[in-house]
């Protein structure tokens, strides 16, 4: 993968002194810097499976409609909630599978396009609950054969998903629940901010963010700002995703919109509101693709497109936490 | 004064929650009605979000049950394996709401599909966390329109478990919550009885035994007293209204 330099200028210093590096500490031999343009062509393959993660918190839409722009063809999209992400790559042709928990519009509704295509039998699927669905990454982030539950007492999902099997608890001989281990081709992680090795931080809704990393082969990594390593390791508690799991970093501001950044930008919950009525009409869907997909370069033409209002709108004022002490030993 | 639908429902349902209570809160009337207990008989309501997190203190009402201002000023904020197994697995949660298209005799729930799994006729979202919900919360409750569709006899599938057949069913398959334990309608409330069918205990001011029995797909039984519920109070409507649902995206209509 071509290597970028960090960039010249951090744009998030935190305010206080922050500990220098060692010279011995050569920042560039892991310079994972890249575009998602990038990314997507060296990381994300016609019948991969991805895992585009973030519950209902930074989902990385700018990876979705670059995967879209390329023209990816086959893949298996797993989420635990598809969300309007998916949607839109179903309707955009790339996938032959979903794999999912929960397909809604969360708070408004149905997610059609996924509905319709599983309706028309066009689209494979395989489902669980979220509870199975996040145990499976759990799973293969850990290197486990499978993950025990306890009994549901329902019933129905594990007699149509043969992923599902029951095996007898070694201990007390009652029986437990098990599914297999997830894990993705590749998985997309969104984040406030990493440094250029992939040492992330996120905070809000931390969803299953860690456990996609950890369960796929690759990770493509987006994040808001780019921060020195410094940044990071003022703060290590807040590091969910370790860099040496991180394939490539990408600078993508907004990348989550229509979902958001927990601190840089709200929900737009009007355009989940309004996707319920673009996506009940298959041209206007296609319409829409063609102009806030296909008809931008990438995210930063995106984000310029929607315009004052709308940043205007999803614009959030500061809230900071109260600073910890790490202590100076 | 004048009320919709969903504003009965959901004035009855936060009368349900007691304070003190954690709460796996739900989209839609759910939340609204955990907001509306909080601001009125319950302030110690603990709300717990699928999505992670703990102690919600949103300052605007959420869409969606992911959305940001159930962070600010929480009390903590979990991975997704975390909350379900730690919080709702372990036995932490005491209330968690339900939600679906078909509840049939026994409290069972179809939040899955109508017709065919493989072909379906009609593909539902799907559990989502309920399924686990169902299973593990100590007491749960589902708010619903009183429609005969959705009240059949029995669910084509069972998203999640109620009292399965009765008559001690879901005692005997271990699982931990204690089921349904009550489904509140437009028309008035139904509970339970010892052998987990579903039988009508309360009515709303106006509605009539007959017109629940005309909506519901099985013979509808009704407990011998059968309570009549206060109507929603000024003050919960102005709650709702004016704070909750300004915009009138959940309890505009019906």
């Amino acid at each position: 993968m071509e290597k970028h330099p960090p960039p010249a200028k951090k744009t998030s210093a935190a305010a206080p002194a922050l500990a220098k590096i060692p010279l011995w500490y050569n920042t560039d031999m892991t310079n994972k810097l890249c575009s998602l343009t990038e990314a997507i062509a060296q990381f994300v393959h016609d019948g991969d499976t991805i895992y585009a993660a973030g519950f209902t918190h930074l989902i990385p839409f700018a990876a979705g409609h670059e995967i879209i722009r390329q023209g990816r063809k086959n893949l298996t999209l797993a989420r635990a909630t598809p969300d309007l992400i998916y949607d839109q790559m179903v309707a955009a042709g790339c996938a032959a599978k979903i794999i999912f928990s929960y397909i809604g519009n969360p708070g408004v509704g149905s997610l059609r396009i996924v509905r319709a295509e599983i309706e028309a039998g066009r689209l494979a699927w395989e489902e669980y609950s979220h509870f199975s669905m996040i145990s499976r990454l759990q799973a293969g982030a850990a290197g486990l054969p499978f993950m025990p539950m306890n009994p549901t007492a329902a019933g129905d999902l594990e007699r149509v998903n043969p992923n599902y099997r029951r095996v007898k608890d070694p201990y007390t001989g009652r029986e437990v629940v098990t599914v297999p281990p997830l894990t993705p081709d590749v998985a997309i992680v969104h984040v406030q901010r990493a440094d250029v090795h992939g040492n992330a931080h996120i905070w809000g809704i931390i969803g299953e963010q860690k456990e996609a990393a950890f369960a796929a082969q690759h990770v493509i990594l987006t994040a808001e700002e780019i921060v020195d390593e410094a940044v990071i390791r003022s703060d290590p508690n807040r590091t969910v995703i370790p860099d040496f799991v991180v394939d490539a970093v990408c600078p993508v501001p907004y990348c989550a919109h229509p979902s958001y950044t927990q601190g840089y930008y709200d929900r737009d919950n009007a355009f989940y509101l309004e996707w319920d009525k673009i996506s009940e009409s298959p041209a206007e869907t296609q319409r829409w693709l063609e102009e806030w997909v296909f008809g931008v370069r990438d995210r930063a033409e995106y984000w310029h497109k929607l315009g004052e209002e709308v940043h205007r709108r999803l614009s959030v004022r500061p809230r900071l936490s109260h600073p910890v002490n790490y202590g100076d030993y | 004064m004048t009320y919709t639908a969903s504003e009965l429902m959901t004035v009855n349902a936060a009368r349900l929650l007691r304070d003190g209570d954690r709460v796996f809160v739900g989209v839609g009337l759910p939340n609204l009605a955990c907001n509306l207990a909080m601001r009125t008989h319950a302030p110690n309501l603990v709300m717990i979000y699928e999505a992670g997190v703990i102690g919600a203190r949103p300052s605007r009402l959420p869409l969606s049950i992911g959305d940001p201002t159930l962070v600010s000023g929480a009390c903590s904020v979990v991975g997704m394996y975390d909350i379900f197994s730690l919080y709702l697995q372990r036995g932490y949660v005491d209330v968690g709401f339900l939600g679906g298209a078909q509840i049939d005799r026994y409290g069972n729930i179809n939040a899955t599909v109508i017709g065919d799994y493989h072909q379906p006729k009609v593909r539902l979202p799907g559990s989502g966390g309920s399924m686990e919900i169902a299973a593990w919360a100590n007491r749960c409750y589902i708010i619903t329109p009183h429609q005969k569709r959705r009240f059949p006899a029995q669910v084509d599938f069972r998203t999640s478990a109620g009292f399965l057949g009765g008559c001690g069913e879901r005692e005997a398959s271990g699982v931990r919550g204690k089921g349904p334990q009550a489904v509140v309608t437009d028309l008035g409330i139904l509970q339970p009885d010892e052998t987990g069918e579903l039988v009508l205990t309360a009515l709303h001011p106006g509605a009539t035994l007959e017109q629940a029995q005309a909506n519901t797909g099985w013979p509808l039984r009704a407990v011998r007293q059968v309570q009549i519920t206060e109507p929603p109070t000024a003050e919960e409507l102005r709650i709702l209204r004016e704070e909750l649902d300004p915009q009138g995206i959940y309890l505009k209509g019906s």
